[in-house]
């Protein structure tokens, strides 16, 4: 593992920021932290760069405990969510500003400067002030800065915040591109769960400082952990109730029992399941279905999203795809149903 | 009345309310009269009274000298309470030090005047420094408050100034200390500098600390000028008041030069 972090814990005041919280990044890897705010998903990054001390717990890269180490003796960098550009440096001041803190020769700094620029599509730019330069140009000379003394693990901290929607996406394909060709790994912070699931080859969900789930971003989509990680990510449906321990989970909500494909723990007390997965049915006859009236629909652009009301008094979201033609009316009466599979039982 | 016209008027109205006065003391300098307001027919000969009156040419000498230590050490101080305010964080007592530090900008001079005069003499009996009381003591008096302004100035600039900006240098392999160097100090430095000139002025324009602080040996420019008019007035402080204004133009010009020097040379970087 290039960087493990064991029992790490930080308290700001009454706070917990970070509550014993272990995790493993290989190296080369892309991980996304994912979080509400207040989640501890920054705290954890400035703990890790070392402008946070934690308060118990190993901060491990490739074995050494960074914790005595100040941050500009750690062998990691990291990219502001601000960029944090220096105004009075030129674009190749900045970028060549680490590299002199290490006392690399003047002509090897300007060949790897140039170098740098290249990678972020930023040739002859050089010479120019960071404060003449658009936000996209600006995040590309911040990455470029980051990446110029070739850490092995490079910290980034909302790095496609402050972009354009519609840059955001080309930049996060460059982005994990770069990842790729330098063979650095990212841990990267993020609250926009698209981001994250698209991005990352592993995502660590963050609630109230602790690690809530890990995994493949397929796999954090498809079987939710908790209550907290379905809602987040993607909006799951969440539905309450008991085992009837005989493989059912009665939902007084919908007013049926659900019939999952696996088995239910004993103290299991919610599914999670997908708006996506609910598909119309011509009847609620048969087992995983029920009848719900329209409340409101949503058009989304792809598809529409119905607010289903159950005769139980569960509100459901409920995806419409455009091919499936125009979503019901609002206060019809329709039938849904799901996959046992679309079920999926939560933990807490 | 069109809006351009009637910005026009108003623009007029108060440069001249704020110019004229000066303008009028200015080219009185050049009359021939000894009456300072009665045009005489034009003359440098108060220029030449002016250059051999040994008093005023020595208390300006002796002003300059003051002004440059108290804005340098004005801008030491002052720049690192500013530094302390702004970037260390909250620790005991940081409020009551903000307040202590920016005091000076709102106590009347009297009694800033008057309580540094109380504690020098203090100093002078208990420790027996300063021997006396002038140059020494005004520059003292003038830095304190000076070293008010600074902080105020170098703490507001800090405070726009994003502190990541300090992480960014750190994170890149920079010491506290070459952090510093090389990125919070270039930022600050126009604070710096406006902290100075600001210390500077107020230096030479102060009469009354200046009055309570100094003794027989110390006579600043504004003192003696002070003395004079309780003589009567002639041309001659008309004739040194041509003179400021033209070394403060060009001073001014200097630095506008300077400026936009420095803009260019960070646009070719």
């Amino acid at each position: 593992m290039l960087l493990s972090l064991q029992g790490l814990s930080k308290r700001f005041g009454a706070t917990l920021a970070l509550d014993h919280l272990d995790l493993a990044v290989a190296a080369g890897e892309f991980l996304t932290l994912l979080g509400g705010s207040g989640s501890g998903k920054s705290t954890l990054l400035r703990v890790i760069a070392g402008f946070e001390a934690a308060d118990s717990g190993k901060i491990l890269l490739e074995g050494r405990d960074l914790a005595p180490l100040p941050p500009h003796a750690r062998p990691l960098n990291m990219m502001f969510q601000s960029y944090a550009l220096f105004p009075h440096l030129s674009v190749a001041d900045n970028v060549s500003y680490g590299l002199k803190r290490d006392g690399v020769a003047k002509p090897e700094r300007a060949r790897r400067v140039e170098q740098a620029l290249a990678m972020v599509g930023l040739e002859g730019f050089g010479g120019r002030s960071p404060q003449k330069l658009s936000g996209g140009q600006r995040q590309r000379v911040a990455l470029a800065r980051a990446l110029v003394k070739r850490p092995r693990l490079l910290l980034l901290d909302e790095p496609l915040g402050a972009l354009d929607a519609n840059l955001r996406e080309r930049t996060g394909f460059e982005l994990r591109a770069l990842q790729r060709e330098t063979g650095a790994a990212f841990i990267m912070v993020t609250h926009d769960q698209q981001e994250a699931l698209a991005l990352a080859d592993r995502v660590a969900v963050l609630e109230g400082g602790r690690l809530v789930q890990l995994g493949p971003p397929r796999a954090v989509y498809d079987q939710p952990a908790t209550r907290f990680v379905a809602g987040f990510l993607g909006g799951a449906n969440v539905l309450e109730g008991m085992p009837d321990g005989q493989g059912g989970f009665d939902c007084p909500g919908l007013g049926v029992t659900l019939r999952p494909a696996v088995a239910i723990p004993a103290d299991c007390r919610a599914c999670a399941l997908r708006p996506e997965r609910i598909a119309h049915l011509a009847h609620a006859d048969r087992p995983n279905s029920f009848d719900g009236i329209v409340e409101d629909v949503a058009f989304r652009g792809d598809d529409s999203l119905l607010l289903v009301r159950a005769s139980g008094g569960a509100l459901l979201r409920v995806g419409h795809a455009e091919e499936d033609g125009p979503p019901p009316e609002r206060g019809s009466r329709i039938a849904l149903g799901w996959e046992a599979a679309a079920l999926v039982p939560l933990h807490s | 009345m069109s809006r351009g016209r009637l910005t026009a008027v108003f623009l007029a109205l108060g440069l001249g309310f704020l110019w004229m006065p000066v303008l009028l003391l200015a080219g009185y300098a050049f009359s021939a009269d000894r009456i300072p307001f009665q045009w005489g027919g034009f003359s440098l000969r108060w220029f030449g009274v002016l250059a051999a009156n040994e008093r005023l040419v020595e208390a300006a000498l002796l002003s300059l000298r003051v002004a440059f230590g108290a804005a340098t050490l004005a801008v030491l101080l002052g720049g690192t309470f500013g530094w302390v305010l702004a970037r260390r964080g909250p620790f005991r007592g940081r409020a009551i030090f903000g307040a202590l530090a920016g005091a000076p900008l709102v106590l009347p001079d009297v009694v800033i005047g008057l309580a540094l005069l109380l504690f020098f003499v203090l100093l002078q009996s208990g420790l027996g420094w300063p021997a006396e009381r002038g140059a020494t003591t005004i520059l003292l008096a003038h830095a304190t408050i000076g070293a008010a302004y600074a902080a105020v100035l170098v703490q507001a600039r800090l405070a726009e100034l994003a502190p990541e900006l300090e992480e960014a240098a750190r994170d890149l392999g920079a010491t506290p200390a070459t952090a510093f160097r090389t990125v919070t100090l270039p930022l600050m430095a126009p604070s710096l500098a406006a902290g100075w000139l600001l210390a500077f002025t107020l230096s030479l324009d102060d009469v009354v600390v200046a009055s309570f602080v100094s003794g027989p040996a110390g006579t600043t420019l504004p003192m003696q000028v002070f003395s004079m008019l309780r003589l009567g007035l002639t041309p001659e402080i008309n004739a040194l008041a041509c003179v400021i204004l033209l070394l403060g133009g060009v001073a001014l010009a200097a630095a506008l030069l300077l400026q936009a020097g420095l803009r260019r040379r960070t646009r070719a970087d």
